[in-house]
């Protein structure tokens, strides 16, 4: 999967309150959670986020509440990656069940400037700055993974296991 | 030859079919069983739904437990149950639980030999890691995973680092399994575990009965685990003879297995202690802190609702009468514990200390019924959070403590130990 796009930069222990506040849980809705992404720490990242851009944070991206609203809204916004030092743990699980790519890669995070267009090939695990030229080597996923972000997420990506085992 | 592994990866491995899987790999494992309640499962069914699935991977291996609102507290959760019940009913699934059978779900799966030593499993309720107390690598997932989970009995992890507790010696009087993990709490953070499986070794633990263990495995999550694991011995042989519902499957961490950290702890060091609001790790020994007045008391839930619970309670209750101004909310966790505290005389004792006796559910523990808390009241619970409105408004305090230490504080109105009483 080739992904690019223009980088937002953000610290560490991002916490899933202000990558989707609580008062916005009552929808759902991708497109309508989109509306509010980051908006307690970037007011206005939903009006600069176009489609493919790149979110690189610090340590610990995710942290805090179980809701799988993070990871989509962030999804929705447009953003088609998250590179960051370390995410948290039901962050990590809920990004790949709902097909959002995120990357570990702490040389990237300290290099990669906030601007700068990035792609990266997430088969691969290969991240390249193409303001700066440099490159940086992630530990990629193991294709089932893969697999599950290139479907779309879990749900989708079992759905279509169980249809092709009826052979549909 | 494979690595030296610890016992978290090895039943992940086996689980993988792989000779040897290392920590931070991403794996497929095949599940013994999913796990969920009247709360978490109606999302399950509905993404069991989305998946166009028609029948569960196998009728036998999901369990459903409706224990948070049931017996069901408003039409709310009624509906909710009602969700659970006509799904186990339509897909033939062999373990649910009506009122009347059904216990909290962690205390009645290794009561009735439906969890196994060896077994991978995954539940809806973050509480799940309470099956590593008999050997089983078993984890808290959303609603979205248990779902699929129904569909393919299958799971993808990310192979956690271990952290290794040996806790060697004796106990001091009063002090038990409880606060044994409460103390762990204390020292390593409500974060301290995280992403990690923590392993328990040592005498102590050798010497503690599989209900400690099982307390003790419970709480991993109050330090970020994502499991707590016990070595199966003669104890969990014993505790599961003619109960097991598969054949057991005992998995041992090699002696050169790679640990993340090791943490030895004296056993005469874990005094009595409580932890204080609003978070599991702020321990303070009971004896620092018996200027705090409680309203409440609740002995049950998943973590301190077993027989020896019931037992530890009892034997402070005997002959003493409840403070007047305390409400003492007894709660066997399983019908089996009920009718064993029947049996053993301890219902009396409850019923003449002026203790309240509930039907299994969580109830309060979540601040669900049967006990919830009042703007500013103050409980000392046998349950495993704190957090800030964690059993009813949100500047009511809850205070976890051991079920010794809880019935002595309702005795004396105020946290207290059982030898203050005397
Ligand atoms: S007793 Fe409390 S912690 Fe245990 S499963 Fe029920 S609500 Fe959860």
């Amino acid at each position: 999967m080739q992904l690019r796009g223009t980088v937002h930069r953000f610290g560490r222990d991002v916490d899933t309150d202000v990558i989707i506040p609580a008062r916005y849980l009552n929808t759902s809705d991708p497109a309508e959670l989109a509306k509010h992404c980051m908006e307690d720490i970037d007011a206005d990242f939903v009006a600069r986020v176009k489609p493919g851009d790149i979110i690189v944070a610090e340590e610990n991206f995710g942290c805090g509440s179980s809701r799988e609203h993070a990871p989509v809204a962030i999804k929705a916004s447009g953003v088609s990656c998250v590179i960051a030092k370390s995410f948290a743990r039901i962050f990590y699980r809920n990004s790949i069940n709902v097909g959002l790519p995120i990357m570990e890669c702490p040389e990237a995070v300290d290099a990669i400037s906030a601007g700068d267009v990035v792609d990266v090939d997430a088969d691969a695990g290969v991240i390249r700055d193409e303001t700066t030229g440099a490159q940086f080597q992630a530990q990629p996923f193991p294709p089932f993974i893969q697999q599950i972000i290139a479907d779309g997420g879990l749900v989708e990506h079992t759905r279509r296991q169980l249809a092709q085992k009826r052979g549909e | 030859m494979p690595r030296p592994m610890t016992m978290a990866e090895k039943i992940l491995a086996r689980h993988a079919h792989l000779d040897e899987v290392v920590p931070g790999q991403l794996i497929e494992c095949d599940l013994d069983l999913v796990l969920s309640n009247d709360i978490t499962a109606p999302i399950a069914i509905k993404t069991f739904g989305e998946l166009g699935a028609d029948r569960v991977f196998d009728p036998t291996r999901i369990c459903l437990v409706p224990d948070h609102y049931a017996p069901n507290k408003d039409i709310k959760s009624a509906e909710q149950t009602k969700c659970v019940r006509d799904f186990a009913r339509a897909q033939g699934i062999t373990h649910y639980w009506e009122v009347g059978c059904m216990g909290i779900e962690h205390a009645l799966l290794p009561e009735q030999g439906v969890v196994v030593p060896g077994d991978l499993i995954i539940g809806a309720d973050s509480h799940t890691c309470t099956y590593g107390g008999i050997g089983a690598f078993a984890t808290g997932v959303g609603s979205t995973d248990a779902g699929v989970g129904y569909a393919t009995g299958r799971a993808w992890f990310k192979v956690p680092r271990t952290l290794r507790f040996v806790i060697d010696g004796e106990l001091p009087r009063y002090s038990s399994a409880k606060d044994v993990i409460l103390h762990i709490i204390g020292k390593i953070g409500v974060d301290g575990a995280l992403y990690a499986a923590m392993e328990f070794a040592g005498s102590t633990v050798e010497a503690m009965s599989v209900e400690g263990r099982l307390t003790i495995a419970n709480m991993a999550i109050e330090a970020g685990g994502k499991a707590g694991l016990f070595e199966v011995d003669d104890k969990t042989r014993a505790y599961y003879a003619g109960t097991a519902e598969r054949p057991i499957v005992e998995y041992h961490p090699d002696p050169d297995a790679e640990y993340a950290q090791v943490y030895h702890i004296d056993a005469a060091d874990i005094v009595p202690c409580v932890s204080w609001p609003h978070l599991p790790s702020n321990t303070r020994p009971v004896a620092e802190s018996r200027d705090v007045d409680i309203d409440q008391a609740v002995i049950g839930s998943c973590t301190n609702g077993r027989i020896e619970d019931m037992r530890a309670a009892a034997d402070v209750l005997r002959g003493r009468r409840v403070d007047p101004w305390v409400r003492c909310i007894v709660i066997p966790a399983t019908q089996a514990v009920w009718k064993q505290c029947v049996d053993e005389g301890l219902m009396d004792v409850f019923i003449d200390a002026g203790c309240a006796v509930s039907t299994p559910t969580c109830g309060p523990c979540l601040g669900g019924y049967m006990g919830v808390l009042a703007d500013g009241e103050r409980c000392i619970s046998t349950t495993n959070r704190n957090f800030v409105g964690r059993m009813g408004a949100k500047t009511s305090e809850v205070y976890l403590a051991n079920p010794a230490v809880a019935a002595a504080s309702a005795v004396a109105g105020h946290i207290a130990l059982p030898s203050d009483l005397d």
